[in-house]
């Protein structure tokens, strides 16, 4: 890859873009002076943090963003109501890099007409005996226990879900990477659809579960996974879309009290794909791993948009983005944003995202943010990398003896292995292993 | 024994200011057991000739010709002229991310060969290789090239040579930006190269320094893309005492 590196300290908050350049960031060192106030923005109330905080002019459904600043990401508005958000004009920070005419109306739900009432994706289940999957209304208990929506279009889809899918892992539950609970989702077809999935890992429960989404649809989907104390969940989401499908699925993650979650996002078929988890701590200790894996071909825009909220004492976190991209308008974005608040003293995080472009006419964004408000924290820091395969990598490769297309494979491969081999449920990665290939192939590479 | 044979080549390079001829009628024979130096001052097109025997795109091949055992290597590929038995030992080596050398050097095996070496034994073959180079264990698992230093890069591109067993190896500028120790060590790996026997290397230098360690038979002073000189390691001699001076001097004045 033709690289540029460049280090620098990070101020509050950094915002970079990088257009095909390259780009990487250095982990922040010390930043520990004792007793120092950096800021007395953002105290301590989740987005959950309920109503008492939030009691403002726009009602009682709000979680966090009020009183905040809007140069803060903590400072983004959240809301269970459609109408508390804005019309989506294409400007704002967090849609300026998605094409909104190719949502098929997702961000106008409301607005003339529009409507979100398709069917919602066919579920499938297969599970392991001991993990329930159930089929809830809209008034369930738990539906609201670990998110709320950050944006116009995940507000839509939370009004208008008919029932939702609850997988319960219970209380202690051992569960392993060959006894995984998957649900297929099956898109209904092309009229704008809602839809709700709660993953509930209860306390010191472990275990897996793939969300598998396939077929056609135009989906707006909101994704909560409540992970309780001491619970080890691992959530996979794949779209795997058919090539005309649009999909917003905004996933809410709740991590408890010394709970580890392994967040896997991999956006591989659809038209218009933007996912955008987001991770809370609930207690200390707990772990996250977010990764992700992508490969956008022709016209294909896969966007990825991810925040970790740091509120708690001793957390960790670390973000793994890779994606491949060919073919003319190939776009990728990521946008990796990490808030560390004042209270959050001991959190260790890094997030790092890497693109690998293959042919003229692709594109990739990638924005690292990190928000720190406290010096006492073991680290932070960021990196983001767009090279391309270029000429002279090839050249010596086939100054090897290896030929064109093996050596674009070895490169390709080598490239995206590294996420692969982090998901660590063999069937998966066997099926990512394929899925890797077969987009090369599609490629013509 | 094997021929590389390059008659009367004359290669060009396209540049802003529009096409700049580079090698302007360049011939030069090399057998299997023989060791060449290319010498000369920078810019002389040293270099060129090199990438241009390789096959990169960069060059472009005006007239003349090149002959390994009369096959017409022009004609090839940049991989096929590998599989024919030409290596390029690089000036500066690509870093490719994501591919460990472990993994490149058995896919380069594989494909220079035409079948996947017995793993047992290439393990062993890798591992002994690595060790004279002084080069540590886990470089085995590194990506390539990426990270590595000037002088580690340099003894990969001579792992490679060893691992490859080419019949001809064009050595460019392998000893440039090598400390004394590097620069022994990655001769000591050419040597056996050469005393396994069967190998003819074009040893590109700007600086006889290498000559030391090894010894050619012919000497090749390139000046303005052409051999301005030829003769043999007694020229090497001539030219660490006297320096390329001469020959510029003799050069038309381009002032």
């Amino acid at each position: 890859m033709t690289e540029l590196t460049e280090e620098k300290v990070i101020d509050t908050p950094v915002s970079e873009e990088h257009d095909g350049k390259v780009w990487s960031q250095g982990f922040i060192k010390g930043m520990t002076e004792e007793g120092e106030k950096l800021s007395d923005l953002n105290p301590e109330s989740g987005p959950l943090g309920g109503s008492a905080v939030k009691a403002h002019s726009h009602g009682d459904s709000h979680g966090g963003g009020v009183g905040v600043p809007d140069s803060s990401r903590a400072g983004r508005l959240t809301s269970y109501k459609l109408a508390d958000f804005p019309l989506i004009t294409g400007r704002e920070e967090d849609w300026r890099f998605t094409p909104l005419k190719r949502l098929r109306g997702l961000d106008r739900v409301g607005v003339k007409g529009q409507e979100l009432n398709g069917p919602a994706p066919v579920v499938a289940v297969t599970k392991p005996d001991a993990v329930t999957v159930e089929t809830v209304g809209r008034g369930d208990a738990r539906i609201g226990s670990a998110g709320i929506p950050e944006d116009r279009v995940a507000a839509a889809a939370w009004e208008h879900f008919a029932e939702a899918t609850v997988v319960t892992l219970p209380a202690e539950y051992q569960g392993t990477a060959d006894d995984v609970t998957t649900l297929t989702l099956t898109g209904a077809g092309d009229t704008p659809a809602a839809s709700h999935i709660v993953v509930h890992a209860k306390k010191f429960a472990t275990g897996v579960v793939v969300l598998d989404h396939r077929g056609t649809a135009v989906l707006s989907e909101n994704v909560e996974v409540l992970v309780e104390d001491g619970a080890n969940l691992t959530v996979v989401s794949i779209q795997d879309w058919n090539d005309d499908a649009v999909h917003a699925s905004g996933q809410h993650i709740s991590v408890g009290r010394d709970a580890k979650v392994k967040h896997v996002v991999i956006n591989l078929g659809g038209n218009l794909l933007r996912t955008t988890p987001s991770a809370r701590y609930t207690g200390p200790g707990g772990e996250v791993e977010m990764y992700g894996l992508y490969f956008a071909d022709a016209g294909q825009h896969l966007e990825q948009r991810l925040f970790v909220d740091h509120s708690t004492k001793n957390c960790k976190s670390r973000v793994t983005y890779k994606g491949a991209l060919q073919g003319d308008g190939a776009h990728a974005v990521w946008i990796g944003d990490v808030l560390i608040r004042k209270e959050a003293e001991g959190t260790d995080t890094y997030e790092m995202n890497r693109n690998l472009i293959l042919t003229q006419g692709a594109r990739a964004d990638s924005v690292p943010n990190l928000e720190i408000e406290t010096g006492m924290i073991e680290g932070a820091g960021h990196a983001s990398a767009t090279g391309r395969f270029d000429d002279e990598q090839l050249f010596y490769l086939q100054s090897r003896g290896i030929q064109e297309d093996v050596a674009r494979r070895l490169v390709v491969r080598g490239f995206l292995n590294e996420v692969i081999q982090h998901i660590k449920v063999p069937a998966l990665e066997e099926r990512m292993r394929d899925a890797v290939e077969r987009e090369l192939a599609a490629g013509a590479l | 024994m094997s021929t590389l044979e390059i008659k009367d080549l004359h290669v060009s390079i396209a540049t802003e200011q529009g096409v700049k001829p580079i090698l302007k009628g360049v011939s030069l024979t090399i057998n299997t057991g023989e060791t060449h130096a290319i010498m000369g001052p920078n810019g002389s097109g040293k270099s060129t000739l090199a990438s241009t025997i390789a096959g990169h795109p960069r060059y472009t091949v005006d007239s003349g010709s090149i002959t390994l055992d009369g096959e017409d290597v022009l004609a090839m590929t940049v991989d096929q002229r590998a599989r024919a038995g030409l290596f390029l030992a690089m000036q500066y080596p690509v870093e490719i991310p994501g591919v460990t050398m472990t993994n490149f050097l058995r896919t380069a095996k594989t494909a220079i060969d035409g079948e996947a070496p017995k793993l047992r034994t290439w393990t062993k073959d890798v591992k002994a290789a690595m060790a004279q180079l002084r080069i540590e264990p886990e470089f085995a698992e590194r990506n390539v090239n990426e990270g590595f230093s000037g002088g580690e890069k340099k003894r990969h591109e001579i792992l490679q040579l060893e691992l490859l067993k080419p019949k001809f190896a064009i050595l460019d500028e392998t000893d440039s930006g090598l400390d004394v120790d590097a620069l022994k060590v990655v001769s000591e790996g050419v040597n056996r190269a050469i005393e396994d026997g069967g190998l003819g290397t074009m040893l590109i230098t700007h600086y006889t320094r290498i000559l030391r360690y090894i010894k050619p038979d012919f000497v090749h002073v390139f000046v303005d893309g052409n051999i301005a000189e030829q003769g043999g390691p007694e020229l090497a001699d001539r030219l660490e005492d006297e320096g390329y001076d001469r020959y510029l001097a003799d050069a038309p004045a381009t002032v």
